[in-house]
């Protein structure tokens, strides 16, 4: 099987390797070949080389239209059964990998442990979240309320016991790989876990902000392939000898493109452009009245451009301006996650991640240029477009003494008074 | 006979040969030390460099407090950068890559980075006044974590850079273990610096409760213990846990009754904006005022009193003793597991008789995050001149919107009533 050389040009651009695989680390699996049944049947006249391109083009198409049929789902499916199964399904790949690398499998007590600690952080997370934005569920239940109230207290007291079981659980010939484990089983949970929970908080800011993102990095992925296969010529790294700078910059400003005119097709509906909130029925209600940053403005374009195209302003939605920084970061740093997965691999000299995928690996390779995505627009969110969250705020006040409320109130009481929210001569409901 | 502790201090295991790569441990006690004990055996001499090394810092101890908080916040910068480097220092000697020469720049402006959004957090938090008025400062705050986070991208950008062929897997094994020597050293530190703003008694009682604890631990050990502790440390034994226990709780309750008297162990630490210094001084909050409190019947019957007065404060610092005592041990046990997986003695030789500043402080780092989410959980909630802040950031009607909530909530709860509206100023 021809697994390497061209067919990983792999529409995902990760197809990087040097040509020959290293073949005398005994630790590497070979890769198996799961595609199934009927695609094999389907395509079993063509050559090797048409066949793997086949397969990895239908398998791409199937995610993406998994991807908006999820949307249309709605946020609920999206959150929980999506999201944790990936961050599920990306956890035990990379630890997987590491138990490989160390023979470790055999040490019984930490695949309990690696489990139980995701556990631990995920609680944390998902606590944090629904403290924030499940404002009116919270206030109702009163387990809930205890259970938010020391939501710190118990999440930290959960991982320290994981903490004492693996100090107990250290063995005298294996002290090593155990703390190498442990490093390796936090790492993972950094990266894959925490970032995995900022996509969260995008998606609750609006679904755009979730959409957008993820489709500027496929857009990318696609372009720079596409444009490389076409153009490339000048190599862009020596980690991943495929890529090219005609397909970088190509890459580039196709997404850029795309981002633009996608924003501008989102940003229409409401569903999209939306907070997702969770009303007191017991559901998630994604209406409002769009922000500004969603309602269609006009700007002047500069004169150069006025020469150009002839128009003296355009219509655009501000979020549209938002999207060129967004595409931006997806397209030239974006790929650094890539880069970073790629000498990873390399470093432990494994073809892909898993191989859940056939055609493109596991999840993990599927993902890796989104996770600095997904934190870069989770910073960008809070500091350039929303200020606090107003139902977080709110808990906040609720949870202080009453004195200090008391004074909070009276504060803020002067202070609408002064801006004219309220007429001083109105004092009642 | 090697060097050997004599005391259960240390989690030592004197059993592990070091590992040829590791720089093998010298003696480096001053000359002075050295001359004066020149009479005695080589274990007497040990002992004596131990007691007058913890005599030494337990002193600079009460100096750096006396100083105030400033200077504790530079000194727990500093043990901050000595632990990350001797942590790295093992890294290295570990994985034989002292010569991959970004590396050292990148685990370093890691630090910096990291560092940098911790101390901008922390600023913003306390010094809002001071934040407000200066322009640049500002600007700074307003961006933190966008700043941040381009500073970090920077360098993980520069890691992926700096990938060589050959040393693929070492270069990625040290990134790995900066960002865990991170996680552990830099976010607790902060924890600390957090912990000292509440009030200093926050930063002396934890720290000293896990001193008493290394202390009394080896005492009751020493003179009654029998039964093994843990295969980890073998010269732990349960008498010396158990009694360590008791005699830490016991001497919680004394420092904190102590020091709960004084204002200046109590008040919150403000950044006073007119004289632009530290100042410690304020009403002291009810956890450290003296409280009649009926001793429970059994207690009463025992010691002949009814009631007693103690702070409430005292009651809290139980649950840090017993924390400091009870689950405190488990970093020291983290901590010499991780000396005989990497075949060390010590951390470093920073300290003569005592190893490197992570040696002395790895049973503090738990005690730290265990206190910050103490006070976090059970004494105060959130800031509230920060919520305040947060909620003039709103929008109008926003703000409109919180404030008929909470005028609901606070008549609801019998604070506010409706007519004490129209009359309210």
């Amino acid at each position: 099987q021809d697994t390497d050389g061209d067919d990983r040009f792999g529409l995902g651009g990760e197809g990087d390797r040097d040509s020959k695989p290293d073949t005398d680390t005994p630790e590497v699996q070979p890769s198996v070949d799961n595609t199934p049944k009927c695609l094999n049947k389907a395509l079993a006249g063509m050559s090797s080389r048409w066949k793997n391109w086949w397969i990895r083009g239908i398998l791409t198409l199937t995610m993406i239209s998994g991807f908006f049929l999820i949307i249309y789902m709605g946020p609920l499916p999206l959150m929980l059964m999506v999201h944790l199964a990936i961050q599920i399904k990306c956890f035990q790949e990379i630890i997987t990998i590491g138990y490989r690398v160390y023979h470790s499998y055999e040490l019984p007590w930490f695949r309990t442990l690696s489990w139980y600690f995701l556990l631990c952080v995920n609680y944390f997370f998902y606590g944090e979240t629904v403290a924030e934005n499940f404002g009116n569920l919270v206030q109702r239940d009163e387990p809930l309320q205890f259970l938010v109230r020391y939501h710190r207290f118990i999440s930290f007291a959960l991982y320290l016991s994981g903490f004492c079981m693996f100090v107990l659980s250290l063995v005298k010939k294996h002290y090593r790989l155990q703390f190498y484990m442990f490093a390796w089983t936090h790492v993972t949970l950094l990266i894959v876990v925490s970032q995995s929970h900022l996509v969260i908080q995008n998606l609750f800011e609006g679904l755009i902000w979730f959409i957008v993102p993820i489709s500027t990095v496929i857009c990318n992925d696609i372009t720079a392939y596409i444009c490389g296969f076409f153009f490339g010529r000048t190599p862009l790294i020596k980690l991943s000898p495929k890529k090219t700078w005609e397909g970088f910059i190509g890459g580039f400003f196709s997404t850029v493109l795309f981002g633009f005119i996608f924003a501008y097709l989102l940003a229409q509906y409401n569903y999209f452009v939306c907070p997702v909130e969770y009303s007191e029925s017991n559901s998630f209600l994604i209406d409002c009245e769009p922000s500004d940053l969603f309602v269609l403005q006009d700007y002047t374009l500069p004169s150069v451009l006025q020469t150009v195209l002839r128009w003296k302003t355009v219509k655009l939605y501000p979020f549209q301006i938002h999207s060129i920084a967004l595409s931006s970061f997806a397209s030239l740093i974006g790929p650094f996650g890539g880069f970073f997965a790629s000498g990873f691999k390399r470093a432990f000299k494994i073809k892909d991640f898993a191989d859940t995928i056939p055609g493109h690996g596991g999840i993990m390779d599927r993902f890796d240029c989104q996770y600095l995505v997904a934190t870069f627009v989770h910073v960008y969110l809070t500091s350039f477009i929303r200020g606090p969250n107003p139902s977080k705020v709110l808990q906040q006040v609720l949870v202080l003494q009453p004195e200090q409320q008391l004074s909070i109130f009276n504060t803020l009481k002067s202070h609408l008074t002064e801006t004219g929210m309220i007429p001083p001569a109105i004092r009642g409901p | 006979e090697s060097e050997v502790r004599t005391d259960g201090e240390a989690p030592s295991d004197s059993e592990i040969k070091p590992d040829p790569g590791v720089p093998s441990t010298v003696d480096d006690t001053p000359e002075v030390l050295n001359k004066a004990l020149s009479g005695m055996s080589s274990r007497w001499k040990n002992w004596w460099v131990r007691g007058i090394l913890t005599l030494a810092m337990i002193s600079f101890f009460f100096i750096i407090i006396y100083l105030g908080p400033m200077v504790l916040m530079m000194i727990v910068l500093c043990v901050q950068i000595k632990c990350f480097h001797e942590i790295i220092m093992i890294g290295y000697s570990v994985y034989h890559s002292y010569h991959l020469p970004w590396f050292r720049t990148l685990s370093w402006y890691f630090l910096l980075c990291v560092n940098y959004f911790f101390y901008g957090e922390t600023v913003t938090d306390y010094f809002s006044a001071l934040v407000q008025r200066e322009e640049p400062l500002r600007i700074l705050s307003k961006y933190h974590r966008f700043i941040s986070f381009t500073l970090y991208l920077t360098g993980f950008c520069m890691f992926v850079l700096s990938l060589v062929k050959k040393h693929y897997r070492l270069q990625f094994y040290m990134f790995g273990w900066t960002h865990v020597t991170l996680l552990i050293v830099v976010t607790q530190s902060h924890l600390i610096i957090h912990n000292l703003f509440e009030g200093m008694i926050w930063f002396i009682v934890p720290i000293s409760c896990v001193i008493c604890n290394d202390i009394m631990a080896y005492m009751f050990g020493f003179f009654f213990g029998r039964t093994p502790l843990i295969k980890l440390s073998p010269k732990k034994t349960w008498e010396g846990f158990i009694g360590g226990f008791f005699a830490t709780v016991v001497f919680g309750l004394l420092l904190s009754y102590v020091m709960a008297g004084w204002r200046y162990f109590v008040c919150p630490v403000e950044f006073n904006n007119d004289s632009n210094r530290f100042e410690v001084d304020c009403e002291p909050s009810d956890l450290f005022q003296l409280q009649d409190y009926t001793l429970p019947s059994v207690l009463q019957s025992l010691i002949g009193w009814e009631t007693v007065r103690i702070y409430p404060f005292q009651i809290h610092s139980v649950a840090l003793s017993a924390f400091a005592s009870l689950i405190g041990p488990f970093g020291g046990f983290f901590a010499s597991g991780f000396k005989r997986a990497f075949k060390i003695k010590d951390f470093a030789n920073t300290i003569p008789g005592h190893g490197g500043i992570m040696d002395r402080f790895d049973c503090q780092y738990l005690m730290a995050t265990f206190v910050n989410v103490y006070i976090g959980s059970f004494i105060r909630g959130p800031n509230p001149s920060r919520v305040m802040q947060q909620l003039l950031a709103l929008r109008l009607d926003q703000q409109l919107h919180i404030f008929n909530t909470l005028r609901a909530h606070l008549i609801d709860k019998g604070l506010l009533s409706a007519n004490q509206e129209a009359t309210a100023a």
